[in-house]
């Protein structure tokens, strides 16, 4: 094929993402723009078929990669299929890691044949790309691992954790600058090396409420080593891509860290000012009033307005279908009924509005957090199921704590507030509610799912 | 290419990639950037390059880890994508008939 028409139909490619991201930025075109995309991105992968090298002239190495790509199918389409709603952030940014690592094995891979025919240009590229990808892939396992909670979602700090990072970032740049002049084999793989292993010291001290900012900000990293390499390879399809995903997600955290109350700088460089968390002593020790399902059930019955705020813990339980059911049966018994969604409730924004309408609730019963907040004074009972931090006061009242001027679900208005909850832990961000120790609180401990479920048969009682 | 007409066509994606994000419902968020990345899968076609080109054991191993990789990314990253998607569309039609 041509290489100009080659470049024309990457253009068409390119055009394709661009709407695909307009469209996945407005509810109605969300599904279509993700299907453009795809239809860009397969426009894209077969038309690279055709390419004939300037040096080399067609591919070669073909039967290998199709049965590569038949392997990518395999695992990546079934993953993607089957996966659990709750899963979903993590797998995302599973895929976000092994596209980062995908970028920084293909700028070692041209990096080794350029050999001294890399021009500085695409040497400064290759390290850019073989840098920010290994961040990207070993930042991103971690955040799968954080989010799996295969490991713990708090902070992770140790003694001298500060002076570790900044000696192996000095040391990561040092590398980078050692390959620029050395254009050699050893410094590239001393430099990879080294950025794996800030990829992982860089989200080690990132607490389990920014996590999903952090995602988003691997992700406009990975965006722009695609870019860095559509400069080695020459290639306009992969540079535009790579900078729109940059540029978009760059955003996209911006917009994720101010509806959680963060700055980004905060938490790039929270890994440097990250302190030991003080142990949460004194207030363990107070009493909570805690409740059997029959009084949750009785509450319910008689309000007159519910509102039900769902966080990560109906996640993690699966308890979508069970808190319909006892929307409901509260419905049917007259109560006004409506869920109260904080943007960022769960593990990701928008969590939470997928969560819900895996199960079908009703629409117009979402209410987003601007709309519900100033009707929480004529709500009769909120309950809080597997929520904590979105509600907490603290938000409001204790300057200096991590989620600080985060806006939160103004629940305390309520008359009466319900915790459905698994244990006195406290939430993700790892900060104590005072919320639950105030008199109009009734506790539920339990799995949420388990817990609704012996509300919902109260209810049937009634 | 010339390097001014690669900086030329990184600058202004830079501001279109800015432009068609600027606003976007808190409920939108996941969605797009799945979408976003699956999108930076694309990394598939500079997988192939090197792929079809790698002569040495080493670059072609590692190349081919590249490619299977991309592949996920892109595909599955398409899949979760419209997964998401699906479910806000399923629940929105017959509610809005519904309401009327």
């Amino acid at each position: 094929m041509n290489n100009n028409l080659y470049s024309l139909i990457g253009l068409v490619a390119a055009v394709c993402f661009i709407l695909a991201l307009k469209g996945l930025s407005s509810p109605k075109g969300a599904r279509r723009g993700n299907i453009i995309g795809a239809i860009g991105a397969t426009i894209a992968t077969v038309v690279v078929f055709f390419y004939n090298d300037p040096a080399e002239g067609g591919l070669k190495n073909l039967p290998l990669i199709l049965i590569a790509i038949l392997v990518g199918v395999i695992v990546g389409v079934p993953a993607a299929r089957k996966v659990q709603m709750t899963a979903m952030p993590q797998l995302v940014a599973l895929f976000n890691g092994v596209g980062g690592g995908a970028a920084a094995l293909v700028a070692i891979v041209e990096y080794l044949y350029l050999g001294d025919k890399a021009s500085g240009g695409a040497v400064g590229a290759t390290v850019f790309t073989v840098l920010v990808g290994c961040i990207s892939f070993t930042g991103s396992i971690l955040t799968f691992l954080k989010l799996q909670e295969l490991m713990t979602t708090r902070p992770v700090v140790f003694p001298g954790g500060r002076a570790v990072i900044a000696l192996v970032l000095l040391a990561v740049l040092g590398a980078a600058g050692w390959v620029g002049v050395d254009k050699g084999s050893t410094s590239l793989l001393v430099l990879t090396v080294l950025s794996l292993a800030f990829g992982i010291l860089f989200v080690l001290p990132v607490g389990g409420a920014d996590v999903p900012i952090v995602i988003s900000l691997l992700n406009a990293f990975t965006g722009l080593t695609v870019a860095a390499t559509g400069y080695v390879l020459d290639s306009t399809l992969l540079l535009v891509a790579g900078t729109l995903v940059g540029a978009s997600g760059t955003i996209l955290t911006r917009l994720m860290a101010s509806a959680m109350g963060r700055s980004i700088l905060g938490i790039l460089f929270g890994a440097f000012t990250a302190t030991p968390q003080a142990a949460l002593s004194a207030a363990d020790a107070r009493p909570v009033k805690s409740g059997s399902p029959d009084d949750v059930a009785i509450l319910l019955a008689y309000a007159r307005r519910v509102v039900i705020v769902p966080g990560f813990g109906l996640a993690v339980a699966q308890a979508q279908h069970t808190v319909r059911e006892l929307a409901d049966l509260l419905t049917a018994k007259g109560v006004e009924v409506a869920y109260g969604i904080h943007p960022v409730a769960g593990r990701m924004p928008g969590h939470m509005n997928v969560l819900l309408a895996e199960a079908n609730v009703p629409y117009e019963q979402l209410k987003e957090m601007e709309e519900v907040n100033p009707t929480f004074s004529q709500t009769d009972v909120a309950l809080v199921v597997g929520a904590n931090d979105v509600v907490n006061p603290a938000a409001k009242t204790t300057p200096g704590c991590p989620i600080y001027g985060m806006p939160i679900l103004d629940v305390d208005q309520a008359t009466n507030v319900i915790f459905l909850k698994r244990s006195m832990r406290p939430g993700f961000a790892g900060i104590e509610n005072e919320l639950l120790y105030d008199p109009r609180t009734t506790l539920l401990f339990g799995d949420a799912k388990d817990s609704l479920t012996k509300v919902v048969s109260a209810l049937k009682v009634f | 290419m010339s390097v001014i007409a690669l900086l030329s066509i990184f600058v202004l994606a830079v501001f279109v990639g800015f432009e068609v994000v600027s606003k976007v419902s808190t409920t939108l968020h996941t969605p797009l950037m799945s979408g976003a990345n699956a999108i930076h899968g694309v990394i598939l076609v500079g997988a192939i390059i090197v792929a079809g080109h790698s002569d040495s054991a080493l670059s072609l191993t590692l190349s081919i880890i590249a490619v299977v990789l991309a592949t996920i990314n892109m595909v599955g990253g398409f899949v979760v994508t419209d997964r998401m998607l699906e479910m806000f569309k399923g629940k929105k039609k017959p509610t809005a008939k519904e309401a009327k």
